[in-house]
């Protein structure tokens, strides 16, 4: 991890390379956290690649319901040589879920980018085949949102299964 | 045998079998001689009326046809390789040493729907697995069989949620078993009353319940682009339970 000042400056370069690339940075418990402005991600990905952090650990998805802007996309980046880690947090809205995709950076970015399309509704753009990874294609709803219902079917016993399905006529 | 040993003496008794039979009174059941001379004459067909008869009915056991082949698909129940989850573990042990379904004449396991008899759901069904279990099942030959094992592939369990799809709900089941997961002894129960109902029942159970015979997925020659997919989940309809 860089340590707190090592973040600061890293967000500072990032601040002169675009001063609305960074919304702001969070040193918890040894963690470095950039918070990105959502439209600019890309390029703070790319900065960041180009730094050092050149691998990409892992990419997901947050809700943070009731908090806004709900949907979090997480980036999880590891610089190999040096050892160090990196979080890049960007944090849209439900209404306009869009955000740029990160497989052109990283190739490994195109399934967890589908599964965060699939749970969580973010959507990407660039990404060359968004579409469900784990749910049928045809599902309707973004079932890992906090405000999906667990669902889940009523189960069928003896007492109940002439209301049931099939017996409908 | 030295002089003065221990003497052993057989005596020659009818098998009980054959003293219980109901004509033992004309023909000597004891005597297996004249039991041999009675079959050469029954052959010759020197036997008539009442002879004949008493020959009939001391060998001949008759039964229905449909009877007998029951009894046949009860005691040679080939089931499919097939696993779904954790379940399939504890399916796994019914064929090995300690449970052995050989006993029975399960032992078969066929890796192919087409010579199977008996679909073993062992584990929670997603719904994206939902219409590829169906298909497995309906590429079984009739007659055939489907056991529903453990909590989640019957009500789903700990895992009842958006993901998931009982069995009953895009098949027939015939034998529910419930555990988490059933212990293999409870799965040779399940297969062992799966086998009396063979064997003793024309109730389909569910699948007559449901009216559930003859809804075998078929796709015509002009079915539209992924209609072939069941899609157990009515859209917008995820309320739950």
């Amino acid at each position: 991890m860089p340590d707190a000042t090592g973040l600061e400056l890293t967000a500072q370069a990032l601040r002169e390379a675009n001063a609305d690339s960074v919304l702001g940075t969070v040193f918890f418990r040894g963690r470095a956290v950039i918070i990105a402005n959502p439209p600019h991600v890309h390029e703070v990905l790319e900065h960041l690649k180009a730094q050092g952090y050149s691998f990409l650990a892992s990419l997901h998805g947050v809700d943070y319901y009731p908090e806004e802007p709900r949907l979090g996309v997480l980036y999880e980046l590891l610089d190999m040589k040096q050892v160090d880690r990196i979080t890049v947090k960007a944090r849209v809205h439900t209404d306009a879920p869009q955000i740029a995709s990160a497989v052109d950076l990283w190739p490994g970015a195109d399934h967890p980018e589908r599964e965060v399309y699939d749970m969580f509704g973010v959507e990407f753009e660039g990404h060359p085949d968004l579409r469900r990874i784990l749910m049928p294609e045809d599902y309707e709803g973004f079932p890992q949102r906090r405000d999906f219902p667990v669902g889940g079917e009523p189960v069928l016993f003896t007492y109940n299964e002439e209301k049931s399905y099939g017996k409908a006529q | 045998m030295a002089p003065g040993g221990v003497r052993v003496e057989i005596k020659r008794e009818p098998l009980d079998i054959l003293k219980a039979g109901p004509g033992a009174g004309e023909i000597d059941a004891s005597d297996f001689r004249s039991r041999g001379l009675a079959a050469r004459d029954m052959l010759r067909g020197d036997l008539d009326d009442e002879a004949l008869e008493q020959y009939v009915s001391e060998r001949v056991l008759t039964t229905t046809l449909e009877r007998v082949v029951a009894w046949g698909q009860g005691n040679s129940i080939y089931p499919l390789t097939f696993g779904l989850a954790c379940c399939a573990i504890e399916m796994m042990t019914i064929v090995a040493a300690r449970a052995d379904i050989a006993r029975f004449g399960y032992e078969v396991l066929r890796a192919s729907p087409r010579q199977a008899d008996l679909i073993i759901l062992s584990g929670r069904v997603s719904i994206k697995m939902a219409p590829v279990v169906r298909r497995l099942y309906d590429q079984m030959l009739e007659p055939k069989w489907a056991i529903s094992m453990g909590a989640c592939c019957s009500s789903m369990g700990v895992f009842n949620n958006y993901a998931l799809v009982p069995a009953d709900k895009f098949m027939p089941i015939d034998v529910h078993v419930p555990g988490c997961p059933p212990r293999p002894e409870a799965l040779m129960h399940g297969i062992l009353r799966l086998r009396k109902k063979i064997q003793e029942g024309p109730d389909l159970g569910w699948r007559q319940r449901y009216g559930a015979i003859g809804t075998e997925e078929v796709i015509g020659p002009d079915a539209a682009e992924g209609s072939s997919a069941i899609n157990v989940f009515e859209g917008g309809d995820t309320a739950g339970a």
